[in-house]
């Protein structure tokens, strides 16, 4: 086995106990990234059309080299001083997109950045590099993170599935999560807006997890919905999730929104066992619900059978491992979480978009223009795909008060709906008293290409399972339970009250330990072995 | 079913946005913004007891979990000269921005 395909707890031992150093981690990574990976995204390239195209993984917008080669020699410089280097030392991650790093090019997967190189680095990105990870690249995602299939970027060809490239990485921090899987870095950091990190996770067998709003400080990261936005990692096992969200957990002075509760030791948390611990299972997570346009009736379908079959077998473990299973949890406004979240996450996108003018940085037309007004038009127009515009229109349609109809208003009474419906289940005096949620994370396993991209109403029912937790600000972390009938991962998720990510983490790794015998534990994404990994 | 964007509508949002848009690309965006709205028009049928208030978060924030505002301190970026680099046309340390349009009020 290849150092790139080493959880990132065992490269970090390897390193400090000089068996290995980190520029041959390194080196072995970027030989993946260079076997499977394909064409970098590139701004306005073609998509993918060539067979070699059709069947690589294409992660990156940016592979950062000689960054990384730096960071992974003052590694090996601490290692041969005797100095502690750090819990992740040479630990290859990758960045989505969407975090600055200082003198890297930050795009967001958008045109309108596709020359911004950020002056300043993010907290989170600091405190990897303080924890001696080292950044092997910049990974794709749906442009500005609008999306759940990473399909809307700028930047393509687009992520295609580790597990089969046919198929979407699901979204937004696609790309986070194909390299994940694909072996080219143990560890990504992602962002979570609606389930923009658990949702490709789910999609490409890996673990993501969705901090409580507030938990990881979202300092340099290119805002969506300032309310909603949580960072976290991406990564192929729990422990390695575990490590990451120690690293990057903490207050922050330059986000008045990070929490200062303390943080907990979640590497210890999470080997306690589970007995007596009550978990719960919801019918509204086991359909998805929405105003169907063709027939103008709303609609409930249950999700893919085999999905629930698979949570529903991921329960029996856990109750085997001592934890009460509690059947028909009762979380009556799950199914406006999407509808809330088209009002929320657009109104804050609005705002957050009016920056982008071609004036102060960024993409500006190279068109001749009269006067400022016109220079605004022609480069938003011109430099901001579809996702950006409709999320800007929608925005600005639900705020503006000349057509303002009270649907933010609504929203927002909606969102102290679900944040209740979360609070009544975890009330520690109430009547079900859970310490988690178990769902699944998606409707579906990773759907085709194309096949639902364009139809923005269904693309965003993708997230009806996560974006509940996003309005209500608790965390939730998604774990790979099984496959499909098409070797296609399926995902489950585990919710839980605010600040609880030690008791999520706990119940994904008893379930990690309990079926590490299983026969699809030990299944690999095709693409590795084609390429003689 | 009469779209609840019309296309007078949509001219508004795409200039209060400063969008300049090719009209096919127009139309897309408006057709989406209205299948979106169907979605949204769900929200009116939720029964909404008058006690329930608005969140705009959804963790509340209190002495437990916020820190202090920090002091109110202007510091001088020490990147300057990296940021300024970033603007598509300067003169003089100064970003150049093109002639701002107005109306004459009456």
């Amino acid at each position: 086995m290849k150092t790139c395909d080493l959880p990132a707890y065992v490269i970090a031992d390897l390193i400090k106990t000089k068996q290995v150093s980190a520029v041959e981690v390194l080196e072995d990574t970027l030989e993946r990234i260079c076997q499977v990976d394909g064409r970098t995204g590139q701004v306005d390239a073609p998509e993918a059309s060539s067979e070699e195209d059709l069947s690589t993984v294409h992660a990156f917008t940016l592979v950062t080299e000689d960054y990384a080669r730096q960071q992974a020699g003052k590694i090996d410089k601490l290692v041969k001083e005797g100095k502690n280097p750090g819990p992740l030392a040479g630990v290859p991650y990758t960045a989505k997109d969407i975090f600055t790093v200082k003198g890297i090019k930050t795009t967001a997967g958008s045109k309108i950045l596709s020359n911004y190189t950020s002056p300043y680095s993010a907290t989170v990105v600091e405190r990897m590099a303080d924890a001696g990870a080292v950044m092997v690249g910049k990974v794709n995602l749906d442009e500005f993170t609008y999306g759940s299939s990473s399909e809307s970027s700028a930047y393509k060809p687009v992520p295609r599935n580790p597990w089969d490239t046919s198929r979407v990485t699901g979204g937004s921090s696609g790309g986070s999560a194909a390299a994940v899987a694909a072996g080219e870095g143990a560890i990504s950091l992602g962002t979570d807006t609606g389930g923009s990190i658990r949702h490709p996770a789910s999609f490409c067998g890996t673990v993501g997890l969705k901090p409580t709003y507030g938990r990881v400080s979202r300092y340099g990261l290119i805002a969506f919905g300032s309310s909603l936005d949580c960072p976290g990692p991406l990564a192929r096992n729990v422990t390695d999730a575990a490590l990451t969200l120690q690293a990057i957990a903490g207050q922050d002075s330059r986000d008045s929104t990070s929490a200062t509760t303390p943080v907990p030791n979640y590497l210890k948390e999470m080997e306690k066992d589970i007995r007596g611990m009550r978990i719960g299972l919801s019918e509204e997570f086991f359909r998805v619900t929405y105003f169907d346009s063709e027939s103008m009736e709303l609609v409930e379908n249950p999700i893919d059978p085999q999905i629930k079959d698979a949570v529903l077998s991921t329960a029996g473990f856990l109750a085997q491992l001592g934890a009460d299973i509690v059947m028909d949890v009762p979380l009556p406004h799950t199914k406006y979480g999407v509808p809330t979240y088209f009002v929320i996450s657009r109104v804050e996108a609005s705002s957050n978009l009016l920056r982008y003018d071609g004036v102060k940085y960024g993409y500006r037309t190279a068109e001749s223009f009269t006067d400022l007004r016109e220079l605004y038009r022609k480069t938003r127009g011109e430099a901001f795909g579809v996702e950006p515009k409709l999320r800007m229109l929608m925005g600005i349609y639900l705020s503006a008060a000349q057509f303002d109809k009270g649907y933010y208003d609504l929203a927002l009474k909606a969102r102290a709906l679900m944040r209740k419906d979360f609070e009544d289940i975890f009330d520690p005096r109430g009547k079900y008293h859970l310490d988690a949620l178990l769902t699944p994370t998606a409707p579906s396993t990773a759907f085709s290409i194309g096949s639902v991209y364009g139809d923005s109403v269904m693309m965003a029912y993708s997230d009806q399972l996560t974006a509940t937790t996003n309005h209500a600000g608790i965390p939730g972390l998604s774990f790979p339970v099984g496959f499909d009938n098409e070797n296609l991962p399926i995902g489950a998720q585990v919710l839980g009250p605010d600040y609880s990510e030690g008791v999520l983490l706990r119940i994904a790794r008893a379930y990690e330990k309990v079926t590490e015998k299983e026969d699809w534990r030990n299944k690999r994404p095709p693409i590795l072995s084609k390429n003689g990994n | 079913m009469t779209d609840k964007i019309s296309p007078e509508d949509f001219d508004r949002l795409t200039d209060l946005a400063s969008l300049e848009l090719p009209a096919d690309e127009a139309e897309y965006l408006r057709k989406e913004l209205n299948n979106q709205m169907i979605s949204i028009e769900i929200l009116e049928s939720i029964p909404i007891d008058a006690e329930i208030g608005t969140a705009a978060h959804g963790i509340p924030y209190d002495e437990l979990n916020s820190a202090a505002p920090r002091e109110d301190i202007s510091r001088q970026d020490p990147n300057r000269e990296e940021i300024l680099k970033q603007a598509p046309e300067l003169e003089d340390g100064y970003i150049v921005v093109p002639d701002i349009s107005y109306e004459e009020l009456d």
